[in-house]
């Protein structure tokens, strides 16, 4: 589905990403583990061209993409708009929703249209995946708790049919039993056949949402594994990951 | 009573036409985040269009309603469609640049549009007829108004409600709003940024040509009014907030019948009051009536590069200049010396506003009030106390520091274009002061006859002076920059709050290093007037400050030597251009944009570029 091989990218003149190299099949959950400043969250700019990457190539495969110009073509190097057309959606770290916009608004910013061979999301969908958003569909965002904008902020990616979903720190900053919540939403989001790559710090997250991992270390990919050999070893737990 | 009642009316009429001007550029920054300085050009081009349309051509054969009318609506949509090819030449290359280069940029606009305009339109003014359907007067109160103030009064609102409608009802608005809080983000969901913002500037463009479109029934259409709205436009849209387009129109209303009845009472100071009333709002609210503070700024902004000497190659030719320079002074003529203690002046001047805008991070619209002070100081101690040059060139700095000391305590507390606002508006008081203190400053009549001290009389003697002076003012500045002192002034500039954690006084530095900066202005300021033999109130006008500005941005911001270079080149440019053409305008505004679009970095960025490839 995504094919990644040795993405560069640098912040000025530090180098941050040393040739990332990784793959999502078609409906897998790959999530992207690694410490504080591994390069998980430039990883997943530069994927989406929002840190412009300095060397490497991205190719989003398979079915048929909107006009048909990117398909299977490299999109490192295009502009984020582009890419996020060809079919990539990206969920920030930070949610950066936009909190002078009600639920709704936020979520026809994000609309594209539908994809053939796939369902189009509306926001009637989303709010069935995310109840507690149904009931605040006119409120302006900037008035909803941490768990609220995260839901609002996948729904609003949801809204550019994407065919892979990058999601960066989904759980980050939220309440024990909204992060459960978080977990299903994904799961769901997994059996409609979407794809993700989920870069997280909460192994017990990861752990049961993904199929398999890749360890980052200094922009680095320094293995990949199936999830359960991962969750198995303590030793290599301990090596890249523990702090 | 009833005359009251109509001059409020005359109030809110004035008031719709600066809100469609303002409106266009409040919506224009916040999308794009650039601050319009051309937004006042494309104003006039919608008057001087209009009159076109309708004098000449097919529409005025039409005549009548369609005659008219349509050519209301066709300049507009010109001017529009001018602004959405602007965007798509120039301003798209600029996005990235900082704040005051988009403001550079636009500036040379302002300049290319004049003479553009001279040309295809000439010198005289134009006067447009009056409307169909709204000629004549109606009787309220007993008293007569004119119809087509009615009108407007009633322009103003519908063109708001409009906007709403655009901005909520509608995808392109949301997408407009949403871009502007996180134009990233809107991108990485699928929107093409580059439709958006060109759409927006076709937007704002047509709001500010229907505006001087629809001003030709009113008043004549001259070469003047680009100027005249756009600070005006600019105070709206400070007041109300960058951005807030219920802000813009109550700023609108606020100024148009502070403007209506100041008349009445205080009929020479009305601008004065329109800048005292900014400079209260931004003091109360900092972020305008109902402007949000401003977001964090966009993950591609980068932080400044360090000041660095230029490469010893380039150092060593320069210092050898200067030195043949001094040396060849004496075998100069009159006219070369004259011109190379202006340069030095104009040096001194740009680099203590350099010290405020680099290492200091503030921009400042009005630094000609310190130049002027120092100026006026220097005059006035001369007419009034017969206190010689030396003496004079001894307090100025002093009395320069202290209005900096004053204006900079308001100034320093706002950031960004609010700040540059403020400063302009402190600027625009003292020269209504020297303007209308005409017993004390002679008013437009200036101070004549301040002439040097015997010794100095001398053109050679003169431009030693001038360089001794400026040469020791421009080292002081570099010496803050490389001292502790100038160490927590860039500090405070990329992060105050991780500045005010380690125990930096933030406020304080800003406040001292605009103090110190202004004193340097007034020594400039003060030697300018003893070379010229006369201070007038235009030392301290707009346009002197933005030479300033100019010279700064040209030789680059964030360069120690930048202001140098730039002081020179600008002062150069201006002074060559002006003897070789009528149309030093034009070809000083392709400069500037070729220099703005070529050499991002300014000439001294350009050149420490060019040494380090070399080396």
């Amino acid at each position: 589905m995504l094919a990644v091989e040795g993405l560069h990218a640098h912040y000025g003149r530090a180098h941050i990403l040393h040739g990332v190299s990784l793959t999502v099949a078609a409906g897998e959950v790959l999530c992207l583990l690694g410490r504080n400043g591994a390069g998980k969250s430039t990883t997943m700019k530069a994927i989406m061209g929002l840190v412009p990457p300095s060397a490497g190539t991205v190719r989003l495969e398979g079915g048929r993409l909107e006009g048909g110009r990117l398909e299977g073509r490299d999109l490192a190097g295009q502009p984020p708009h582009a890419i996020a057309r060809a079919g990539l959606g990206y969920v920030p770290e930070e949610r950066r929703i936009f909190t002078g916009l009600t639920v709704l608004e936020n979520l026809e910013v994000g609309r594209r249209p539908a994809r053939p061979g796939l369902a189009p999301w509306t926001p009637e969908r989303l709010f069935a995946l995310f109840p507690s958003l149904g009931g605040m569909r006119h409120r302006p965002a900037g008035r909803m708790s941490g768990g609220e904008q995260q839901m609002l902020t996948i729904a609003r990616t949801l809204m550019g049919n994407p065919r892979l979903l990058l999601l960066d720190e989904p759980s980050e900053g939220l309440a024990p039993v909204v992060v459960e919540r978080m977990a299903e939403a994904i799961l769901a989001l997994k059996a409609e056949g979407l794809s993700i790559l989920l870069s997280e710090q909460n192994l017990a997250f990861a752990g049961a949402v993904g199929d398999r991992a890749c360890i980052l270390e200094t922009g680095t990919p320094r293995q990949t594994l199936p999830m359960p050999a991962l969750m198995r070893d303590a030793a290599l737990r301990a090596r890249y990951l523990s702090v | 009573m009833e005359a009251l009642a109509v001059q409020a009316l005359a109030g809110l009429a004035s008031a719709s036409s600066l809100f469609l001007v303002a409106s266009g550029l409040t919506v224009i920054f916040g999308v794009s985040r650039i601050v319009n300085f051309a937004h006042g050009s494309l104003y006039m081009l919608g008057a001087y269009l209009a009159w076109t349309f309708v004098s000449h051509g097919p529409l005025a054969e039409l005549g009548g309603f369609w005659g008219f009318w349509g050519g209301v609506l066709l300049a507009a949509l010109c001017v529009g469609a001018l602004g959405a090819a602007l965007e798509m030449t120039v301003l798209r290359r600029i996005y990235h640049a900082p704040e005051l280069f988009q403001l550079l940029a636009t500036f040379a606009l302002v300049l290319i549009v004049q003479d553009v305009a001279l040309l295809l339109w000439g010198a005289d003014d134009k006067f447009g007829p009056r409307a169909p359907l709204l000629r004549g007067a109606v009787e309220i109160l007993g008293l007569r108004f004119p119809r087509y103030e009615l009108f407007l009064i009633a322009v103003g609102p519908v063109v708001l409600g409009l906007l709403w409608l655009l901005f909520h009802r509608t995808r392109f608005g949301i997408l407009l709003r949403a871009a502007t809080q996180d134009r990233e983000m809107v991108s990485a969901l699928g929107v093409d940024q580059r439709l958006l913002f060109t759409a927006v500037f076709f937007l704002g463009a047509a709001l500010a040509g229907l505006g001087g479109a629809l001003q030709l029934p009113r008043e004549a259409v001259t070469l003047h009014m680009d100027m005249a709205i756009i600070v005006e436009a600019f105070v709206v849209v400070v007041i109300g907030g960058l951005g807030s387009l219920p802000g813009a129109f109550l700023a609108a209303l606020l100024i148009g019948e502070l403007h209506a009845f100041g008349i009445l009472v205080f009929p020479r100071i009305t601008l004065v009051l329109v800048f005292l009333v900014m400079a209260v709002v931004l003091v109360l609210r900092p972020h305008g009536l109902l402007g949000a503070p401003p977001g964090a700024p966009p993950a591609s902004e980068q932080a400044p590069p360090l000041p660095r000497p230029l490469p010893r190659g380039l150092r060593l030719a320069t210092l050898g200049a200067l030195a043949a320079l001094l040396l060849a002074a004496p075998f100069l003529g009159d006219y070369p010396l004259i011109l190379l203690a202006d340069f030095a002046v104009f040096i001194l001047f740009a680099a203590s506003l350099h010290l405020i805008m680099g290492p200091g991070g503030m921009a400042s619209f009005g630094h000609a009030a310190y130049f002027g002070a120092g100026a006026y100081a220097a005059g006035l101690l001369l007419r009034h106390l017969a206190a010689p040059m030396e003496m004079g060139l001894l307090l100025a700095p002093f009395a320069a520091g202290l209005v900096g000391l004053l204006f900079g305590w308001f100034c320093v507390r706002l950031s960004g274009v609010y700040a540059a606002m403020l400063t302009l508006a402190f600027a625009q008081i003292a020269w209504s002061v020297a303007f209308q203190w005409v017993e004390v400053t002679g008013g437009d009549n200036g101070l004549l006859g301040i002439w040097p001290s015997d010794w100095a009389r001398g053109k050679l003697a003169f431009f030693y002076l001038s360089a001794a002076l400026c040469g020791l003012g421009v080292w002081l500045l570099r010496r803050a920059i490389h001292a502790p002192f100038g160490l927590a002034l860039r500090a405070q500039r990329d992060s105050a709050l991780r500045a005010e954690a380690i125990g930096i006084d933030a406020f304080r530095i800003r406040w001292l290093a605009f103090a110190y900066a202004a004193a340097f202005a007034g020594l400039a300021g003060a030697l300018f007037a003893f070379g010229k033999g006369s201070v007038f109130p235009t030392y301290l006008a707009i346009p002197r400050s933005v030479d300033a500005l100019l010279m700064v941005l040209l030789g680059g911001v964030q360069t120690v030597s930048g202001p140098i270079l730039g002081a020179i080149a600008y002062a150069g440019l201006q002074e060559q251009l002006a003897r070789v053409t009528e149309l030093w305008r034009l070809l000083l505004g392709l400069v500037i944009l070729a220099l703005v679009l070529f050499f991002p970095r300014g000439l001294a960025g350009a050149l420490a570029q060019w040494g380090e490839k070399r080396a």
